[in-house]
């Protein structure tokens, strides 16, 4: 009785213990080094240096940023629905970081293997617009709440394309596993196929998605002081700009597994090379395009955010749907 | 064992909510509560098996449906004090939808037979073709009627809410994509003390 204590309950919480560890640690180093990523690349594209001062190439930066962040005041602003208010940025958080359950980093290594992780994350991606609709709300601002609203807006619309995309690669692979979709690409990734508009759609709305430059209009500086976050300070401020990262990496993370083939390394010659270090390198290279994209595009204008995700993004992706499907369809009849 | 102490913890939680759904006095509030309540309708579904509707409940549900609420109830000037209305108004309607729903479900748990077979067939194959086979097969026509419904209750929200183009002004990118300067602007001499006509 006591053996089967330990050895049915016990022993598995242990190492899905351990593994949530693993993860959390290596999600938010990458989420700390890649504030630095941002500001370095940033800094060559505008011919700067960047951060160079706290330690070797400015190396130690993300500990120096952490530190000041952590000694700071948390300003809460009257009015403020104060439970909401603490909530939100943590919830952001909570859910970058749940997503990641279900990635898988090697054949194998995955914490939760479910058979619907696609579903999954796509789930918990649709729940992110609420972090940000309640800090504007709850905020009892107008700069915040406008942002808030906004953000809402350009979430839901472009998670109606993100979903029809993910349709397109499930009719591909035939399984909403993600160890599955990643095994499926191993005769070639999904973006050397016809899947190729659906990676630059998926691309984009995940920029969308993840409020980052050129749809960045949730916090636009220059029209609404700062968007939902306006009245934030301190550590839950840093709550929100952390979980932007993470859902930044996050995203780069599913762009990998659904077009870039996950661990699957590009020539079979170069197999010697274990999987997790090519799924980290493809994802370093998604987010490398994320930082080039901000450094490099302007703007855009909201009703132009609102045009491009209903009126082309969406009928384009509904168009892939279908011939994916008849191809496929077809190809097995042939 | 866990499975069961689960069905407790997702089954009172679920129905706390809902109690505070209909009991707090701010709105947004309201809909963050029935927005847990989905979340524990979504946990009930895993503990049965049907890992594809919990996940479809909350991508639609949550995801979808309760923001547009959010929306909504965000944008009244509700705050929590206004005098509440007197109970005895609206409780002979509220009791007697309650009664035909409790009816309803009563019925259905008691006289449904598939109910019991729809759950222990979905352990053993994967649940969402599982459920692609019976919804392409046995109930393609009510699958695509629903369908139809869905694209009439689309077209009925845009024909309503869609007011005469008269009046309004429209943008034309193309037309705006295809301007150029020389055909814009144009450089003038102009003499001074005379203007250009």
């Amino acid at each position: 009785m006591r053996d089967d204590l330990m050895t049915i309950y016990l022993l598995p919480l242990f190492w899905m213990l351990l593994g949530i560890g693993g993860i959390l640690g290596v999600v938010l180093g990458g989420t700390a080094y890649l504030t630095y990523a941002e500001r370095k690349v940033l800094g060559a594209i505008q011919l700067r240096k960047g951060p160079n001062v706290v330690g070797p190439f400015g190396l130690l930066q993300p500990m120096a940023d952490g530190l000041k962040v952590m000694f700071k005041e948390t300003i809460i602003p009257s009015g403020a629905n104060v439970g909401l208010f603490i909530a939100a940025p943590v919830f952001t958080f909570l859910l970058a970081l749940s997503a990641w359950a279900v990635i898988p980093f090697d054949a194998g290594l995955v914490l939760a293997n479910i058979n619907v992780g696609i579903l999954y994350l796509l789930a918990i991606s649709s729940l992110g617009v609420y972090a940000i609709i309640i800090a504007g709300w709850a905020s009892n601002s107008k700069y915040a709440l406008l942002g808030g609203l906004r953000s809402a807006a350009q979430m839901v619309s472009y998670e109606v394309s993100i979903g029809l995309i993910i349709v397109t690669v499930l009719l591909q692979a035939g399984t909403l596993n993600l160890s599955k979709i990643v095994e499926a690409q191993k005769d070639g990734w999904y973006i050397f196929s016809i899947l190729l508009p659906m990676a630059v759609l998926f691309f984009a709305s995940a920029l969308a998605e993840t409020n980052r430059s050129p749809f960045d209009l949730p916090e636009g500086e220059s029209e609404l002081v700062g968007g939902f976050n306006t009245e934030y300070s301190a550590m839950i401020f840093a709550m929100f700009f952390l979980g932007e990262y993470a859902n930044m990496i996050l995203m780069s993370a599913m762009m990998t597994v659904l077009f870039l083939g996950g661990w699957l390394p590009p020539l079979a010659a170069l197999g010697f090379v274990p999987g997790f270090v090519w799924f980290a390198m493809k994802i370093v290279l998604c987010l490398f395009v994320f930082l080039w994209v901000r450094g490099t595009l302007p703007r855009y204008r909201y009703d132009q955010l609102m045009r491009i995700g209903w009126k082309f993004f969406l009928p384009l992706s509904l168009l892939w749907v279908v011939v994916v499907a008849t191809v496929k369809m077809v190809g097995e009849a042939g | 064992m866990i499975a069961g102490a689960m069905f407790y913890v997702f089954a009172l939680v679920l129905i706390a909510s809902a109690v505070a759904v209909v009991s707090v006095r701010q709105p947004v509030n309201a809909v963050l509560f029935l927005i847990l309540c989905f979340f524990n309708a979504a946990g009930l579904f895993l503990l049965l098996g049907a890992e594809f509707l919990a996940f479809i409940l909350l991508i639609v549900y949550v995801g979808a449906v309760a923001v547009l609420f959010l929306f909504v109830v965000m944008m009244l000037d509700v705050q929590g004090d206004a005098p509440r209305p007197p109970l005895k108004r609206f409780l002979p309607m509220s009791l007697g939808v309650g009664a035909v729903l409790l009816v309803q479900v009563v019925v259905m748990a008691v006289f449904w037979p598939q109910a019991q077979a729809v759950i222990s067939v979905a352990t053993d194959i994967e649940n969402t073709k599982a459920l692609g086979r019976v919804l392409y097969t046995d109930f393609i026509y009510p699958f695509q009627v629903s369908g139809l419904v869905l694209l009439t209750a689309m077209i009925g929200a845009i024909a309503l809410t869609q007011r005469g183009s008269r009046g309004t002004k429209r943008q034309n990118v193309q037309a705006q994509l295809d301007r150029r300067a020389e055909d814009v602007v144009s450089l003038h001499h102009v003499e001074s003390g005379k203007g250009i006509l």
